[in-house]
């Protein structure tokens, strides 16, 4: 048995003359989190849309489970758990409600989707709100029913598009954690996201998109190893002072970035190169020292950073 | 055996209904009795006072009832057609999340007129109950004029998704309410014959599906000899239906699924 669920060659998603997936390859393997790291507008909701038979292909060839997302777009969809990026749960109905008819939609018995609202809403850690409209929810608990939403039809395939964006932090720790369970469970994640910390909790593998292309590809340790040294020196100083001094700064490492308020300098040895700089005519206002993150690729990759 | 894709819809559109049909229920009867009352046995009184024979044979009432059936039945059309498509496509989205399901475009679409129909139907329906409560027309009579009204409900509605579907700017619905539907309540044959109208605006009323829903209507239900060939009328009715539902389904393609 194949156990490649998604198989990308030369994708492509144009709008009229804008491109916004300019070919892009890529597979995902079953029981795996696979996830698309990149800034707003790099081509992932487009991608997202293609594979979940919402929006047609402008090029290339897909196949999804086996199947064309253009000709059999409703066994497709029929097989796959989606969670979109915008709120689209019917405020006015309960939670309970929401997720009756979502289920219906792919034609499950009442009784098997009562059984599941059950154990989804425990899942998310909402049963109390079984009861409750959507419009009196919190955007963290309107999250997690969407979530809940999307597994209503025990996907094989769950995807889910900025699952955590506009969420304050520690919605975003409940979501994760939620989402590392269905994980463990052997459920396949695709995830798009612009926030690295994410990207390196919950995949195991990712590409990192930038203007519709496909930059790199990887683990997200490998993709680190790869492309950054280990540590970053962050440097920062008075108003006005970062402009002047960009020389020294470079002379400092093979790798540097200067950025608006920052300095980053990169370096396998942290302790070496603070003691360099302290002892330098410099003279930061403040010095840290942290482990490269996948910030740091995009940042190498494209020299800008990913939330901008 | 699996369920068709929309019935699916359908069966949603329920779901959301059941919050509301009780506020819903009430209007579809309190309007009719309101308009009969007012229009009918106020207004009616002074007109069947200066028509002694009676407006077409029948006292004023009697003439509007199956018009203002019709009437309501096209405004409910609009309704459907209108703000709930609205709500659907980019106030709650809601027609989107479908669209992440095995639905697809052209199965919400039907799914949506259907349940439009069932929707003019349940507010037809009420309507007939009252005029026969009312003593305004005879049970057969009534349900008779109960057709022509669905087929131009369910013309309104498939029409004015079909323009809802296009719209960049919500402020175009209430246009479309002040400019289409509330000219079309008025001076469309459902309070006096069009031939009172002066002679430019009667082309303009026999475009409406109202004027030919009540000249069917008024047939069916008083026996009152139409204008136009019935055939002709029914026609015309299908071909709104139809050429709405066909106009559906493009802008609804780019709009949910780009």
């Amino acid at each position: 048995m194949d156990d490649i669920l998604i198989r990308a060659r030369g994708l492509e998603k144009r709008f009229e003359d804008f491109v916004a997936v300019d070919g892009i390859d890529f597979e995902v393997h079953k029981g795996e989190a696979f996830g698309f790291l990149g800034p707003n507008g790099a081509g992932k909701t487009s991608t997202m849309r293609m594979i979940g038979a919402a929006s047609p292909m402008s090029g290339g060839t897909m196949s999804v489970l086996g199947l064309d997302p253009e000709t059999e777009g409703p066994r497709l969809r029929a097989r796959l758990g989606v969670v979109p990026q915008e709120n689209n749960l019917d405020e006015e109905l309960t939670v309970k409600d929401n997720l009756m008819m979502y289920g219906r939609y792919f034609d499950l018995s009442r009784a098997v989707i009562k059984e599941r609202i059950d154990e989804l809403l425990d899942f998310v850690q909402l049963t109390e709100k079984a009861d409750a409209k959507v419009n009196a929810l919190s955007g963290g608990m309107k999250r997690r029913v969407i979530i809940a939403r999307g597994l209503i039809n025990e996907p094989d395939l769950y995807i889910l598009d900025e699952p955590t964006t506009g969420l304050d932090p520690q919605a975003r720790h409940v979501l994760w954690d939620r989402l590392y369970r269905l994980k463990q469970r052997g459920v396949t994640l695709i995830i798009t996201t612009h926030y690295m910390d994410e990207a390196e909790q919950l995949c195991d593998r990712l590409v990192v998109m930038d203007k519709g292309k496909i930059v790199a590809e990887g683990s997200p340790r490998s993709l680190i190893e790869t492309y950054t040294p280990s540590d970053v020196v962050e440097l920062r100083f008075a108003v006005g002072v970062l402009e002047t001094i960009h020389g020294p700064i470079e002379e400092l490492s093979d790798h540097t970035e200067i950025l608006a308020d920052r300095a980053l300098v990169y370096t396998n040895d942290a302790e070496k190169t603070i003691a360099i700089v302290t002892e330098g005519p410099l003279e930061p206002e403040t010095v840290l020292a942290r482990r490269s993150t996948l910030e740091d690729v995009f940042l190498r990759l494209t020299g800008r950073t990913l939330v901008d | 055996m699996t369920t068709p894709l929309a019935l699916r819809v359908v069966e949603a559109e329920a779901r959301i209904y059941r919050r509301t049909w009780r506020g819903s229920v009430f209007t579809s009867f309190l309007n009719p009795i309101l308009y009969l009352l007012a229009m009918g046995i106020g207004l009616g009184s002074l007109v069947d006072a200066n028509i002694p024979g009676g407006l077409e044979g029948v006292s004023y009432v009697t003439f509007l009832a199956p018009g203002l059936l019709v009437a309501t039945a096209m405004q409910t059309g609009a309704g459907e057609g209108s703000w709930k498509v609205m709500a659907g496509i980019e106030w709650q989205q809601t027609w989107k999340a479908r669209l992440s399901t095995p639905i697809g475009i052209p199965s919400l679409a039907l799914g949506h007129l259907l349940w439009s129909s069932i929707r003019v139907f349940i507010v037809s329906f009420s309507f007939v109950i009252v005029m026969v409560a009312f003593g305004v027309s005879t049970p057969l009579e009534a349900v008779g004029a109960l057709v022509p009204a669905m087929l131009v409900g369910m013309a309104m509605a498939s029409v004015t998704t079909a323009f809802t579907a296009r719209l960049k700017q919500v402020a175009g619905l209430p246009m479309f309410f002040r400019f289409v539907v509330i000219p079309m309540f008025l001076f469309s044959g459902v309070f006096f014959p069009i031939t009172q109208l002066p002679g430019w605006l009667q082309p303009v009323a026999y475009i409406t599906p109202v004027f030919h829903g009540v000249e069917l209507a008024r047939d069916i239900a008083l026996g009152i000899d139409p204008v136009v060939d019935p055939m002709i009328s029914l026609t015309y009715l299908m071909a709104w239906i139809a050429i709405g539902a066909l106009l559906i389904v493009a802008p609804l393609r780019r709009r949910l699924t780009p």
